[in-house]
């Protein structure tokens, strides 16, 4: 039997006590995004600091609609960017995408990945692998909004 | 609607028989378990007749339909030609020129829109329900807000029936388009009450049969509808062609869709006049290999019996209510009970989201389809975010439906709810 493969006790731990759901204020960047294939629904806001000149994940919240491999993903994800540098926490999520897109073949980086290793499995069936990846791409689309505000924010203080 | 089909001999049902015409029936799947197919509504299975009608095209009367001076584009012509008189029959219609080829019914469906959409003026109202496909919907309401005319709608109540509220026709009323049967509840609305609706109101009476005609003795002239849409795949046919029935005098009112070769009468620079139906609503070389499939298909139905195929089809979906009723923490989306009802059953395990339930399904073997089933505005009516469906057909066995229900309860078990 495989489906101990894909449902490993990580992923139905998150799916039962996902972390840092419900949706929180302050936040720079709101997004829904939805999978039109089984109508999976989640919605997301992330809040950036600036560190030093560097902006850094200061928050994601979110409120998913879906089923255990979607919402435990997001759950993982936002262990895994939340108080990161942002370009540290896109280099996770080009990390997850390739492991999503190896169709089973690569041996994931449990330094990199932490608990996101646990969806290797799901790799392996391409009907799942958008569930997977709802929430990153969510967070990664606002997280480019939050960032592309705060630009224009910036200009705006120096015009 | 009654049976267009009676056989000379009485035979009993025999699915056992009917399997072994399924090739694919007899392969395994995940962990070597037998396939459990109950993916009907999405596409179904094909038997070896439709697949050596095909191969017998190919390799024997390949040829461009309708033109040409061999006879090879004669024995292809026959062939394009021939399915679509026994399309006509199946359906009763008056006569194959009523019949249209289409690539889906979903192209069907916007075939009738888009023709609309040259007589179409704001004020005008166009009717369709709550608990549609997205193909009898986005095409209604992509419609309205491209001429300005008003899309309504019958509410849906929660047991997923369609509320016909008669105040919603209108004289302003040009279009009532509904499902024959949900892909999602099985529901069968009152079509002829909804077509009298319509008519008495001087609009047009479109049905999206395709979950209908593969399931049930459909007759066109009891029905009443001026359009019936459906898809050849769903009806044992291939891919790729579906069926678009109209009224002769509607089907010559509307304006081609699509336009160029073959479906015109004469071509100059400035103008061009059209074909008659069902030529007009046909340009290009035609899917003849697919013809050849579908009309293997409609045969093998009409031997069959359609009447038997839908007493076969309900005994599993009563099965069906029953077995999965009884399942703690199973909720049936859609009337409980057989009657006006259809074999697909969607439903919902408290604990476990559709997708986790199909992929443990998929793991036993069994194929159900996951989702919305392309029917959002129907689904949050009933309070579902997603649900699960089995669908029926022909070849689908009581012990397939056991299996069904072991899988749901393995599923509650493995989810631990």
């Amino acid at each position: 039997m495989q489906l101990q493969d894909m449902y490993q006790e990580i992923i139905l731990d998150h799916y039962r006590n996902p972390h840092h759901k419900g949706l929180r204020d302050p936040f720079d960047a709101q997004v829904y995004h939805v999978n039109p294939t089984c109508g999976d629904e989640v919605t997301l806001r992330v809040a950036l600091k600036n560190v030093d000149g560097e902006a850094v994940v200061d928050d994601v919240s979110f409120e998913p609609l879906g089923c255990s491999i979607s919402q435990a993903s997001a759950s993982v994800m936002t262990d895994l960017v939340i108080g990161k540098p942002v370009g540290e926490a896109m280099k996770i999520g080009d990390a997850f995408l390739d492991l999503m897109q190896s169709k089973g073949q690569l041996e994931p980086d449990e330094d990199v990945l932490e608990d996101a290793v646990a969806f290797a499995g799901v790799s392996k069936y391409p009907a799942r692998i958008k569930c997977a990846l709802l929430g990153w791409m969510a967070w990664k689309d606002a997280t480019a909004q939050a960032l592309s505000h705060s630009d224009s924010s910036s200009d705006g203080g120096q015009a | 609607m009654t049976d267009t089909v009676s056989s000379a001999v009485e035979t009993p049902y025999d699915v056992e028989a009917i399997r072994k015409d399924f090739p694919v029936l007899a392969r395994t799947v995940r962990n070597d378990k037998p396939l459990v197919y109950l993916d009907s509504g999405a596409t179904s299975q094909h038997p070896t007749v439709v697949l050596d009608a095909e191969r017998d095209y190919y390799e024997r009367h390949n040829a461009a339909a309708h033109r040409g001076t061999h006879l090879l584009g004669e024995e292809a012509t026959e062939i394009y030609e021939g399915t679509r008189a026994k399309v006509a029959a199946f359906l009763g219609a008056a006569s194959p020129d009523e019949v249209v080829f289409t690539k889906s019914a979903t192209e069907g469906i916007n075939l009738v829109a888009f023709g609309l959409a040259w007589s179409l003026k704001p004020g005008d109202e166009i009717l369709i329900s709550e608990i549609e496909h997205h193909a009898n919907l986005v095409p209604w309401q992509q419609l309205a807000l491209r001429t300005g005319a008003t899309l309504k709608w019958f509410r849906e109540l929660p047991d997923g029936r369609i509320d016909v509220d008669p105040s919603l026709v209108t004289e302003r009323t040009k279009i009532v388009a509904v499902t024959g049967q949900s892909n999602v509840t099985g529901v069968i609305p009152p079509l002829r009450e909804i077509g009298d609706l319509a008519h008495a109101a001087g609009a047009l009476f479109l049905v999206d049969g395709a979950q209908l005609v593969p399931h049930h003795p459909v007759n066109v002239q009891d029905l009443g509808a001026d359009f019936l849409a459906f898809s050849g795949h769903k009806m044992l046919g291939p891919l790729g062609l579906g069926v678009l029935y109209g009224k002769y005098a509607a089907l010559d009112a509307l304006p081609p869709f699509l336009t160029g070769g073959s479906m015109i009468e004469v071509v100059r620079m400035e103008e061009t006049t059209f074909l008659p139906p069902p030529a007009k609503f046909e340009p290009g070389v035609p899917p003849v290999a697919q013809a050849a499939g579908l009309g293997a298909a409609v045969d093998y139905l009409t031997e069959l019996g359609m009447d038997k195929v839908a007493a076969h089809e309900e005994a599993l979906t009563a099965h069906a209510l029953a077995a999965l009723g009884e399942i703690d923490g199973v909720r049936i989306l859609g009337p409980l009970t057989t009657e006006n009802r259809g074999g697909t059953v969607a439903f919902e395990v408290e604990g476990v989201h559709a997708h986790d339930v199909g992929q443990v399904l998929d793991e036993l073997g069994i194929a159900i389809r996951t989702g919305h089933h392309c029917a959002w505005p129907l689904h949050r009516t009933l309070g579902c975010q997603a649900s699960n469906r089995a669908s029926f057909y022909l070849y689908n066995t009581h012990a397939e439906v056991d299996a069904l229900a072991d899988g749901i309860r393995y599923t509650k078990k493995f989810f631990r709810v």
